[in-house]
């Protein structure tokens, strides 16, 4: 291999090796340490300055106490499966709102389209934190929804929405809902216009035609969509701090708090690591998905 | 069907005292199992129009590609200009290549896409000029220097790109499908150019492609190619008339094959059998052959002669029945289905108007062909 | 696609982006409000402005954040480059699978792994927390989304420019100065923006890997947003959406009217 190949190679590659996967191997390493109050706040339990025999102790000694510990306090388990459930219900929401703007978007005149995509992605250039605090001023009890809800007189007290679940979803949808547009539009984009003209040559109606042909059609995009959304929103930590209270249970928060607050580094990251786990399976199909998708492209 | 050659026309490859420019020796190329090109020997020769020709996947881009220095043999050696290849890298050949997708630098202007290569070179600024200037115009695309490649047309680009590999004046320049991104007028304007422009700069051309017309209509030499093999070299006449396989006669041009066996004859004649109870072909052949063989008949359509009545001065006379026929104008292509199955297509010439055209549908009609109309082919 | 616009596609359109716009419009109105109340609309004033330039602290995280943003974007893009290139164009080397998937995991990485494991590291190597930190943090997950950007750009990238640049006596650096960065430079300029949008925004990792001495804009935000509506806030945040909005139209202006001229030209040359 000549140098400058090796050069080329190495320098990005060692520069992940450092700082992605050392940092994440002493994740790892400190979420099977023993938690104690010093500094740094834990006991390691593998020590590599021992050699070899460091490391025959250290497995000798495995005890996944804090996994133990994860599984036994229902804290976690419960923040765990509500970030999933959180996660789950506000990519379908988002799926709901996205949906009808990326065909809306698909269906318009071909002169537009650059502009509609444009107003889409606009707001993921601007700050992500400003977007989740934009509705703080219009959700809060004295926001202007309740405001103008009790001014019309339609409600007499103002309804609780800020840090409430629900907070949370609309965060979600608000936030991520151009990750959900893109690819279902890049998908209906793709799409023959003779397909549905097609279909309703066939005797479909309009509406028939979107459902047996175009929605079906589009199925890649929205599974990506769906992932797209699905995979961030899990590990959230700005919207329900923000907006979802502290009734609101995600994980990404708990680790936050564990590591900020409560200083249990070791909990920290045996938290990061199941995340992490959890994760693993929606990443590995969404990567299926793209790589069929990819196929079927070429 | 050898004929003797006058001797004042360009056929350095009949000539043992010539050096060939270009020798591959025993060249094989695998890619993983894949056999690219099959141990294939052949010789080129200076100042030739040399075109390679085959269906896709035949080989001959991977044989264009080691040319050029972007693939290397697996086995074999290539010789340019009596200097074997091996290891020398694509910037240090005396080789330039006419890519298919032309290639052109989309950020640099047409001038400056021809100056590339005499840069790198190192030549003076105003040698250089001189020679892009000469270049432009060779090409008629003097109005057009300044000029982005994505500002001008399909045609233009081409002789962008023909400009461009020739300004190095290279030994040899190489042309990946250099026709194939035009339409069908403009390729044919383009394929006099090309000749023309060879005849002017002597320089040898190699051409890659899977359009017979094309190929026929450039080169001096063609070079049929299947499944990584040579199947035949040699001019675009003797190709054409003269076919030593089934494979490159059906490959260039119409024809029709009727296989039979083999009933010596006088002379060097041979009488072909191909169905029961018909009389059968005689044809004309140069090759032994043993009573017996089976053999294909070969004979393309513009040579058999449709009639209504039997035409006695031929050889071969057959009854058919015309089951469909092609109007392409100044031609037209009868299918004649014969008593013995066989569906034999005919070319005549359209003398009269439609109208008045001799022979229509379901007609009964005679096909006729002379002795040397056809050849016998044993693979 | 292209059918016809159907009342349901012009009110789906409609709402969505009424939907997105909405918010920030709000946003952007109140913070003209004279009231310190945020909610209570007191007439229009730009004083809140005024008292955000005169915070000294959102105008040193300003700056923290500014510099943190151009010099880890700089070196995301110089290191997402490479792996870029790598990638595509690398061949096959030893731990090619590990390296592929060390570009693509922080993609997808929850932000607060990747900034607690950063911490961890520093602590562990007795790195001090600071500006340092944070632009090592940033460079390490933009680079990444940089390499992304520019590999999919060398992926569709004729490779038959380069061999012609070979062919015609370029040695392979020659070439790759001379043909193929100038052609991937709009990917590589992309790649630096989303680098430093990137960087500008993020939260999580910073506050992980941040000193005392060395707090970004949006972890001030942060803390300052917890404790409610602010109207500093809100002149905060409409200065930053005017510069997005100003860039993000510039550039596309820009390109429309490269496209304008290129057809014209293409059209000039057909004519010709």
């Amino acid at each position: 291999m000549n140098p400058r190949r090796l050069t080329l190679i190495l320098v990005p590659y060692l520069w992940l090796l450092a700082l992605f996967l050392v940092p994440f191997l002493i994740v790892l390493k400190i979420s099977l340490s023993d938690t104690a109050i010093a500094i740094p706040p834990y006991i390691p339990k593998l020590d590599l300055s021992t050699g070899w025999h460091g490391i025959t102790a250290f497995f000798a000694d495995l005890d996944f106490e804090n996994f133990v510990f994860l599984a036994e306090d229902d804290l976690y388990w419960k923040s765990y499966l509500s970030s999933l459930r959180i996660a789950s219900i506000s990519t379908l929401l988002t799926l709901l709102v996205g949906y009808p703007i990326a065909y809306g978007i698909a269906q318009a005149p071909e002169e537009w389209r650059p502009t509609l995509l444009m107003l889409v992605i606009l707001p993921f250039w601007t700050s992500f934190l400003i977007r989740v605090y934009s509705w703080i001023g219009i959700i809060s009890n004295e926001g202007l929804l309740n405001q103008a809800l009790i001014s019309s007189g339609l409600i007499a007290e103002p309804i609780q929405i800020m840090n409430t679940t629900q907070a949370v979803y609309l965060g979600i949808v608000y936030t991520y809902l151009p990750f959900m547009i893109l690819p279902i539009y890049s998908a209906l984009d793709k799409m023959d216009v003779s397909l549905t003209e097609a279909a309703i040559d066939l005797g479909c109606s309009r509406r028939q035609a979107f459902w047996l042909v175009i929605l079906p059609l589009s199925r890649p995009g929205v599974i990506a969509g769906c992932f797209l959304v699905f995979i961030p929103a899990l590990g959230e930590f700005v919207i329900p701090s923000l907006l979802g209270g502290s009734d609101t249970l995600m994980i990404g928060k708990v680790l936050w708090e564990e590591f900020f607050s409560n200083r249990d580094w070791p909990v920290a990251s045996a938290v990061a690591v199941i995340l992490l786990g959890i994760l693993v399976l929606p990443i590995m199909l969404f990567q299926r998905n793209q790589e069929r998708q990819q196929e079927t492209d070429r | 069907m050898a004929q003797p050659q006058p001797q004042n026309v360009f056929a350095p490859w009949a000539d043992p005292a010539e050096k060939p420019l270009i020798r591959f020796e025993g060249v094989t190329k695998r890619f993983g199992d894949f056999v690219a090109v099959d141990d294939l020997n052949l010789d080129i020769y200076e100042r030739e129009f040399f075109a390679l020709l085959g269906p896709s996947g035949c080989g001959k881009t991977t044989l264009m590609r080691m040319l050029a220095g972007f693939e290397n043999p697996s086995e074999g050696n290539i010789w340019i200009g009596g200097q074997n290849m091996k290891g020398i890298p694509p910037n240090r050949r005396p080789v330039n290549m006419m890519f298919q997708s032309y290639a052109l630098f989309p950020h640099l202007t047409v001038w400056d896409n021809i100056a590339f290569g005499l840069r790198r070179e190192g030549m003076d600024k105003d040698r250089m000029r001189v020679r892009v200037d000469e270049m432009l115009r060779l090409s008629r695309l003097e109005k057009f220097a300044g000029r982005k490649p994505h500002q001008i047309s399909g045609g233009q680009r081409q002789r962008v790109a023909l400009a461009r590999s020739l300004a190095k004046a290279p030994k040899l320049l190489l042309l990946d499908e250099p026709l194939g991104a035009l339409d069908k007028k403009l390729r044919q304007d383009t394929q006099f150019e090309l000749m023309d422009i060879q005849e002017k700069t002597g320089t040898t051309f190699v051409i890659v492609t899977h359009d017979q017309e094309e190929a026929m209509t450039v080169a001096s030499r063609v070079a049929v190619m299947d499944h990584g093999k040579l199947v035949q070299v040699a001019t675009p006449a003797h190709i054409y008339e003269a076919p030593e396989t089934v494979y490159v006669a059906d490959f260039i041009g119409d024809v029709n094959i009727i296989e039979g066996t083999v009933i010596p004859a006088q002379g060097n004649r041979v009488d072909i059998t191909y169905a029961e109870g018909k009389p059968p072909i005689r044809a004309a052949t140069d090759k032994t052959l043993v009573p017996g063989q089976r053999v294909s008949f070969a004979v393309r359509p513009e040579k058999i002669l449709v009639s209504r009545e039997m035409a006695t001065e031929r050889t071969n006379a057959v009854k058919g029945r015309i089951e469909d026929i092609a109007y392409l104008g100044n031609i037209s292509t009868y299918h004649v289905r014969l008593d013995s199955g066989h569906l034999v297509s005919a070319q005549m010439t359209n003398r009269n108007r439609l109208e008045r055209r001799e022979f229509t549908w379901e007609d009964e009609v005679w096909l006729s062909w002379t002795e040397t109309a056809g050849i016998v082919l044993t693979e | 696609m292209n059918g016809r616009l159907t009342w349901f596609n012009v009110t789906s359109l409609t709402l969505g982006f009424a939907f997105l716009y909405l918010p920030m419009l709000i946003l952007i109105l109140y913070s003209f409000n004279e009231s310190k109340l945020v909610t209570v609309w007191g007439g229009f004033s730009a004083k809140w402005y005024g008292e955000l330039l005169r915070n000294e602290q959102f105008l040193d995280a300003f700056w923290v954040t500014l510099r943190v943003g151009l010099i880890s974007s700089t070196l995301a893009t110089v290191l997402g480059t490479m792996a870029a290139y790598v990638m595509v164009r690398g061949g096959r080397f030893f731990g090619r699978t590990l390296f592929t998937g060390m570009i693509y995991a922080p993609l997808v990485m929850p932000e607060v792994i990747t900034g607690l494991s950063l911490l961890l590291l520093f602590i562990a190597i007795g790195l001090d927390r600071g500006i340092f930190t944070i632009v090592l943090a940033h460079t390490t997950f933009s680079m990444c989304f940089v390499s992304v950007v520019v590999s999919s750009r060398l992926v569709t990238f004729d490779r038959s420019l380069e061999e012609a640049a070979l062919d015609l006596g370029a040695t392979p650096l020659d070439t790759f100065r001379l043909v193929t960065l100038p052609i991937i430079t709009p990917a590589v300029i992309s790649g630096w923006l989303l680098a430093f949008t990137l960087s500008l925004d993020d939260l999580v990792i910073a506050s992980f890997t941040s000193g005392p001495s060395s707090t970004t804009l949006p972890i001030k935000i942060f803390s300052a947003v917890r404790l409610g509506v602010s109207p500093e806030i809100n002149a905060l945040s409409t200065l930053m959406i005017a510069v997005v909005a100003l860039g993000v139209i510039t550039a596309s202006l820009v390109s429309k009217n490269a496209l304008r001229r290129q057809r014209r030209e293409k059209q000039e040359a057909f004519a010709a």
